[in-house]
């Protein structure tokens, strides 16, 4: 191991303090006694107790969840759709403008994005709830997805393919047999992050959100404006807690492949 | 005795298993397979032998069906396959990387194609067995492919590639990732396993001593083109161009001018300040036509006497000697700065032999020995 200069030792420092104090400063916070947010008066779990009393987040956390299920499903089967099409259809009419345009909405402006379903789901006379909620999702995670599963399939061999052709598979089970149980880890850690994308969502879900159905982002941004209280630092901390684990274990399941794939020639070299 | 011999393609009432008539296969302006015509019959062992780019990999990929085919059409067993997908035809490959599926054990890997055909369990149970027993590996049975050696895997990709009983194996470059003593004693193999299945194999290689020893016929490739296609022995003894000559082991290409000397016989004058080659020749050529003969280093004989017998006998001296163990390569070179190639048999120890660096010798060959070529 290196040691580390002064110097190093200062910039790391500074880096995650900028970018995890004010997360560190909330969790403490959510185990204040106290019921005012800025001062400290001992340590109690009560307000995760309140939490889970207040019907109205439960109901939010609830429809967070749904939705986040399943516009993440759905994006991970359209982005690999969309990711198998463009880096395996070879030269097709338009293929550079697809493959240009499936990137735009990673940087359109959200609120653009927001708006633009908005007013298209009024335009087609949609009522706004938890379906709308999940098509707005999954329209901005699908590309996400397609940008994780496109990055694997470029490095497939292809020979694979057509090979299970070659011994009588059909087009769908070669798919279904070879690329995808290979490409799995790519296609889970997408699933992973159009979750956590999908549950962290607070303007995409504004625009789209109707009074039917109500996200816990919008929910804890709309009880934020009438006052913090430490319930909602309590709230906010699980959902750290919940998009950390999403986080490290898309992370997780792409490495640990990996690595595994190097042990195992390492042991064939072994035995050869 | 003759009919023992295996020859279906010297039989006129013989049908071909695979028919390429004027196929040509174009990649937008590229021209990979130009206008090509060839017959190969059933159980045979054929090889398509040329340099990297020569277009041999693009028809075993129409065959294969994973190519469609310009113009002109492909038969198998008298139908044309043009329409048939890959996944459809009796036909099976060997991929070059092998392309074993990696999530899958060795045993479901064979048993991949029996099951896309809905066989019975009993019956891919038993033929998977007899594929690993084939192939020895069946105490590898349950390993995944990164579990076992490159030529494990190499035995694997051939026993997957025969579980359906195929009409036909195409390999590409099958050997190509072994080395050299495993590839040969792979080769060998190779042969055995063509011969009790009885299918006809189809074998794509640029390594000429690869295509030698297993094929029964040999097609030379140059530039989407057959130059030759012949059986091993009369592609080397008789070559139908200096480039299958050179492409095929080592060879001396003398340029000459042919006078004809008597029936068959020529006399060559080749160079200012030697005496005219004689040699002989089926084909006729004209008085004064250009002709190059293609002679190999081991009809070459050198001696440090004036052989009395040799129709043709030049002096020289030995500008180099390439030791290969069993065999020597004499660079000698002639007073006229010609350098010819003679190969001998290292039937002695190294210290008993008399020719060393600059040497003067005599080589010698008979007027038989070479070929007498037109281009």
């Amino acid at each position: 191991m290196r040691r580390l200069s002064w110097f190093n030792v200062t910039s790391l420092t500074l880096g995650f303090a900028f970018l995890y104090l004010p997360m560190i400063v909330l969790i403490v916070y959510s185990f204040n006694a106290s019921k005012l947010v800025t001062v400290w008066a001992g340590f109690s779990t009560k307000w995760y107790g309140e939490l889970f009393r207040n019907e109205a987040f439960l109901d939010a956390a609830w429809v967070t969840i749904k939705v986040a299920v399943i516009s993440s499903t759905f994006a991970t089967v359209l982005g690999t759709m969309a990711a198998y099409v463009l880096v395996r259809g070879g030269r097709f009419l338009g293929r550079t403008l697809f493959s240009g345009m499936i990137y735009a909405p990673l940087v359109m402006p959200e609120v653009i994005t927001g708006l633009s379903l908005l007013l298209l789901f009024i335009g087609i006379g949609l009522d706004r709830g938890v379906l709308t909620i999940v098509l707005a999702h999954t329209t901005f995670s699908m590309c996400y997805v397609s940008v994780v599963v496109s990055s694997r399939l470029v490095t497939f061999d292809r020979s694979l393919e057509e090979a299970a052709l070659d011994l009588g598979a059909s087009p769908w089970e070669s798919f279904r047999l070879v690329t995808l149980p290979i490409i799995a880890p790519a296609v889970i850690s997408g699933w992973l992050l159009a979750f956590t994308l999908s549950l962290d969502d607070l303007v995409i879900a504004s625009f789209t959100a109707g009074p039917s159905a109500t996200t816990l982002p919008i929910k804890i941004f709309s009880a934020v404006r009438l006052g913090v209280s430490p319930e909602i630092n309590a709230l906010s901390t699980i959902m750290i807690l919940i998009v950390t684990v999403g986080v490290i274990s898309a992370s997780l399941v792409s490495k640990q492949s990996a690595v595994r794939a190097q042990k195992d020639a390492r042991a064939a070299e072994r035995t050869a | 005795m003759s009919q023992s011999v295996f020859a279906p393609w010297d039989d006129p009432n013989e049908k071909p298993l695979i028919r390429f008539q004027n196929v040509t296969k174009r990649f937008g302006e590229f021209v990979a397979i130009d206008d090509l015509t060839l017959d190969i019959y059933a159980q045979e062992f054929f090889a398509l032998l040329g340099p990297s780019g020569c277009g041999k990999t693009t028809m075993m990929r129409m065959l294969a069906g994973f190519e469609s085919v310009t113009e002109g059409k492909i038969e198998l067993a008298g139908q044309d396959i043009g329409p048939v997908p890959p996944n459809e035809r009796a036909v099976n490959m060997m991929f070059q990387s092998y392309a074993l599926f990696p999530h899958l054990s060795v045993w479901e890997n064979i048993a991949f194609g029996l099951k896309r055909d809905r066989k019975s369990k009993a019956e891919i149970e038993a033929r998977v067995d007899e594929m690993l027993k084939l192939v020895r590996l069946e105490k590898f049975a349950r390993r995944k492919p990164h579990q076992i050696s490159g030529g494990q895997r190499q035995r694997v990709a051939l026993a997957r590639s025969l579980a359906k009983a195929p009409k036909l194996l195409l390999l590409d470059e099958p050997l190509g990732a072994l080395d050299k003593k495993l590839r040969q004693d792979t080769q060998f193999e190779l042969m055995d396993i063509q011969e009790t299945t009885g299918t006809t194999f189809v074998i794509v290689t640029h390594d000429q001593e690869e295509a030698m020893t297993v094929a029964s016929r040999v097609a030379v490739m140059d530039e989407g083109r057959i130059i030759q296609v012949a059986t091993p022995a009369a592609i080397y003894e008789y070559p139908n161009s200096v480039y299958v000559a050179d492409f095929i082991g080592d060879v001396n290409i003398i340029e000459a001018e042919a006078r004809p000397s008597g029936e068959d016989e020529y006399s060559l004058n080749w160079i200012e300040g030697q005496a005219p080659i004689k040699a002989t020749s089926q084909k006729t050529f004209s008085d004064g036509q250009k002709v190059h003969l293609a002679i190999r280093p081991e009809k070459i004989r050198i001696s440090t006497e004036k052989p009395d017998d040799a129709d043709n006998a030049m002096q020289g001296k030995v500008l180099d000697i390439a030791y290969l163990g069993n065999l020597s390569t004499y660079h000698v070179e002639l007073p006229t700065g010609q350098i010819i190639k003679a190969q001998t048999a290292n039937t002695r120890r190294i210290a008993r032999r008399d020719i060393t660096w600059e040497d003067p010798v005599w080589i010698s060959w008979s007027a038989t020995a070479g070929v007498l070529l037109e281009h």
